[in-house]
């Protein structure tokens, strides 16, 4: 049972890890908040969907040209909308919350509802570690999570263009000044993180159904592993999601399942009392800044 | 230095991530001193300052103001002592009018402590504030938004925000700087007056010459350390100071 | 020299300059601009309570609540923190007054005013340990916290779980349910926009613009951040409670995004900064989406857009077009 337990908690730590790491790519590096991120995921999973049975493309083809396409939206969503806000911290969140609602209610009500809305796991079989039976999907789960967030990783400390997106999260004058394109650069972060959330749907809805409703549970557990993890932060991320992952799991086999959604909830009220900045938040409380 | 100083920093260190803003600086205050603090570009002034009134908390060291320790201190608290601040960068609140950027350290409990609670109509208050430090009554300067006030006035609007608080100890962060010679010496007579009334004051400043002439004691710092202390003069001729500010071969 | 060009300039009417010092009083056409943006919330909804049909009166009551909610946004956007979460104050309120209620037996009289406080204060202390970080986080925390409650709550079935607690007490009669909202949503509005306007109105709108200049002028920020979201969240709260003695019902639903969302829409839509424009965005959105009913989850894409739209395009709102109108007149004059 116990390592039952833990294998499946790594799995839903990655889970978690995966989702928020678009999230916190978009606002944590770059300083754009994107109250979209739900909408986004679903929109990808939806549009793998859309591609593979009403058009029936090929598996792998549905699967880049959906995530293509989500990216391409949070690039549009950023040139039509937040390129004109940018700056008003207000304007930002309120547009970004307006537009994810509205695709998500849209989504709702051209009735993507039901259990014929879901996604193919890549490979249907499972496998044994030690004397655990897993299956296949949630092992490409964990491998494709730790992938992204190591590229994450390289991405912003090694490449130019991730040196650029910290660079305009930290002072975006001197970023200007130095002839980095702050807007585009912007650009790309939201289309990334929209790109990020669409690849965490394809892979991660197969393991159920896709539900709208979803939209809005992962925006919220996006946030609780931000929050916990502090933005901005892919190491405190990855902790985060460890210990909110394993705290859900362990709840789920040894005390109700019903507590589950308590075990976020729990962690961003322990982390506002001893750490608000987050775990490794680089976010340093407002007194440190003058 | 005896009697016991107003403002005693001892043993100061501040390190912002890898850079060492302040490294081990001391230095004392007596009570009615007027004390000028010079230095190149990014020698600490501005930070010492800031570790002073709350702003920023020091690595290690002490600051003690009349013999309480009131290291880390959150800004609030160090205004409730008696220490007020001027910055550097003046941001006003600019869609409002001079006097209305004046009602906020009006309505700080230091003033309601200070004066018992019988101050009066803020807004007559601040028109005299106002007046004190040379905004004309009768060209109804004080009612313009802060928007339109060239920077001349807008120091003296931060001066005055300052001297709302009717502080012990003033700090002015680079009060002449971008101002000509005539505001420069139009205000001078302002800060004699405070010196009139007892206050201690600490003057950051890059204009030598007029902060020299009415200081009466000069600390010189550099890559956050102190490298002089002493009358203005003295201070000038100094090897260290010429150094810092010339470079040496 | 091109003597065609024309620029529009905008001046103050003359009637709001003749207004504007103590000889407004000697005349009626004076004192009648001053007092009609006063008088028309007043005698407009004791008019609209009396000549609306029973259906319409409930609505007057819905937007009373979302007005309320909207002015409670206002505020603590004025004081910088921008709320994804009003549903927070509303369903707190509401369970208190609901459990206080069901459990203990007291009387929507006892109820009201204590869910009030006790929400008001539930709330602050949820969210006081995020006003010392980035605004960010405080909206974060409003956005995650009632959804978050909702689950709990249908998992752990506490408080009624999923089918609520019914059967509640209900207010004396539908006359004292809309004169008592009125009556609240009028010395809200009348009473908040006095503190607002009054120098600690300033302090708070100082924190919102320059936080560290407020720092510096002695004043704790985090203290004036604390009691502007304890009046907001009492203000909430209220409404909350009220509603649960209305329906006679407190659920999950309290927590509803809906909550959340109309009055950030309202304010938007009507003009932030103003509590009068925050309820004026009230009345136009809620007999809206009542109009809406029918077209069901396509409302909510409406006010997602009708947000996205406004924030982006007109961003004064309503209210302050109309305010700019009434005080001034545009014309055209040529370029010296």
């Amino acid at each position: 049972m116990l390592a039952n337990t833990i294998i499946y908690g790594f799995v839903n730590s990655v889970i978690l890890l995966l989702v928020a790491l678009g999230f916190n790519l978009t606002f944590g590096i770059s300083g754009v908040a994107n109250f979209a991120y739900g909408a986004l995921y679903i929109m990808g999973a939806l549009l793998c969907w859309v591609f593979l049975n009403s058009i029936g493309l090929p598996y792998f083809i549905a699967v880049i040209l959906a995530v293509a396409l989500t990216a391409i939206a949070g690039a549009l969503m950023y040139r039509f909308v937040l390129l004109r806000i940018r700056g008003l911290v207000l304007s930002e969140v309120i547009a970004t919350f307006g537009i994810g609602l509205a695709l998500l209610e849209l989504f709702k009500y051209m009735g993507f509802i039901g259990f014929e809305y879901s996604l193919p796991v890549i490979c249907d079989t499972s496998i044994e570690i030690g004397a655990v039976v897993i299956d296949l999907q949630r092992v490409f789960i964990v491998i494709i999570g730790v992938t992204m967030a190591g590229f994450i990783w390289f991405f912003t400390h090694h490449t130019r263009t991730g040196l650029r997106f910290r660079g305009i999260a930290q002072e975006e004058r001197t970023a200007l000044s130095l002839g980095i394109n702050t807007d585009r650069v912007a650009m790309f972060s939201v289309s990334f993180g929209g790109a990020y959330a669409a690849i965490a749907a394809i892979f991660i809805l197969p393991l159920g159904t896709i539900n709208v409703e979803q939209g809005y549970s992962v925006l919220i557990n996006a946030l609780a592993v931000c929050i916990v993890g502090g933005l901005g932060s892919t190491g405190g991320l990855v902790l985060a999601s460890f210990l909110i992952g394993y705290g859900q799991t362990f709840t789920v086999t040894y005390l109700e399942s019903h507590w589950v959604m308590l075990v976020p909830l729990i962690a961003i009220l322990v982390i506002l009392v001893i750490r608000p900045s987050g775990l490794f938040g680089k976010h340093k409380e407002l007194e440190e800044r003058i | 230095m005896s009697p016991s100083p107003l403002l005693k920093v001892s043993g100061l260190y501040k390190n912002f991530g890898g850079v060492q803003a302040i490294h081990n600086l001391n230095f004392e205050i007596a009570e009615g001193e007027l004390l000028g603090m010079i230095g190149p570009n990014g020698s600490g002034k501005t930070t010492a300052v800031n570790l002073i009134t709350g702003f920023v908390k020091p690595t290690e060291g002490e600051i003690g103001y009349r013999g309480k320790n009131i290291t880390g201190w959150p800004p609030y608290k160090i205004v409730r002592l008696g220490i007020a601040r001027t910055f550097q960068m003046v941001k006003p609140f600019y869609q409002l009018p001079a006097y209305k950027n004046m009602i906020i350290p009006l309505y700080s409990p230091r003033v309601k402590k200070i004066t018992g609670g019988k101050y009066g109509d803020r807004n007559a208050v601040a028109l005299d504030l106002l007046e004190e430090v040379g905004f004309e009554r009768d060209a109804f300067v004080a009612y313009k938004a802060a928007s339109v006030l060239p920077q001349g006035y807008l120091k003296r609007l931060e001066l005055a925000k300052a001297i709302a608080l009717q502080p012990d100890l003033i700090i002015l962060d680079e009060l002449f700087s971008g101002l000509s010679l005539a505001e420069v010496a139009s205000i001078v007579p302002i800060i004699e007056k405070l010196r009139q009334q007892g206050k201690t004051i600490i003057m950051i400043e890059h204009r030598l010459k007029e902060l020299f002439r009415i200081a009466d004691r000069v600390i010189a710092l550099n890559y956050g350390q102190k490298i002089a202390d002493g009358q203005a003069a003295d201070v000038m001729d100094s090897q260290d100071v010429k150094n810092a500010y010339l470079g040496s071969e | 020299m091109d003597n065609e060009k024309k620029r529009k300039e905008r001046i103050d009417r003359g009637i709001k300059v003749r207004s504007s010092d103590v000889f407004a009083l000697t005349s009626w056409r004076e004192m009648l601009y001053l007092s009609a943006p006063r008088l028309l919330p007043v005698v407009g909804l004791l008019i609209l309570s009396i000549v609306l049909s029973h259906y319409w009166q409930r609505v007057l009551l819905s937007v009373s609540v979302f007005a309320l909610l909207a002015i409670s946004w206002d505020i603590l956007a004025q004081s910088g923190m921008v709320s994804l979460g009003q549903a927070l104050f509303f369903g707190t309120g509401a369970y208190f007054a609901g459990n206080m209620n069901h459990y203990l037996g007291w009387p929507p009289s006892v109820t009201i005013p204590l869910a009030t406080i006790f929400g008001g204060l539930l709330c602050t202390l949820f969210l006081v340990p995020v006003l010392r970080l980035r605004g960010i986080y405080f909206s974060m925390v409003t956005l995650v916290l009632p959804l978050m409650l909702v689950r709990i709550i249908e998992a752990t079935r506490i408080f009624g779980g999923t089918e609520g607690l019914s059967g509640l007490s209900p207010l004396p009669n539908r006359w004292v349910e809309l004169y008592l909202i009125i009556a609240v949503l009028l010395a809200a509005l009348f009473g908040f926009r006095r503190l607002m306007n009054s120098d600690y109105g300033l302090v708070l709108k100082g924190i919102n613009d320059n936080d560290r200049s407020v720092m510096n002028a002695g004043i704790n920020i985090y203290w004036f951040k604390t009691q502007a979201l304890f009046i907001a969240s009492a203000i909430g709260a209220f409404a909350g409670a009220f509603m649960t003695h209305v329906y006679m019902f407190v659920g999950m639903p309290v927590f509803a995004l809906d909550y959340s969302i109309l009055p950030i829409a309202a304010a938007v839509v009507g003009g932030m900064g103003t509590l009068a424009g925050s309820m004026l965005g009230a009345f136009v959105l809620v007999p809206l989406s009542e109009i809406l009913r029918p077209l069901g989850g396509l409302r909510i894409v409406f006010y997602g857009l009708f947000l996205v739209v406004f924030t982006v395009a007109v961003p004064e709102g309503i209210f302050h077009y109309i305010q700019r109108k009434y005080h001034q007149f545009e014309r055209w004059v040529e370029v010296e």
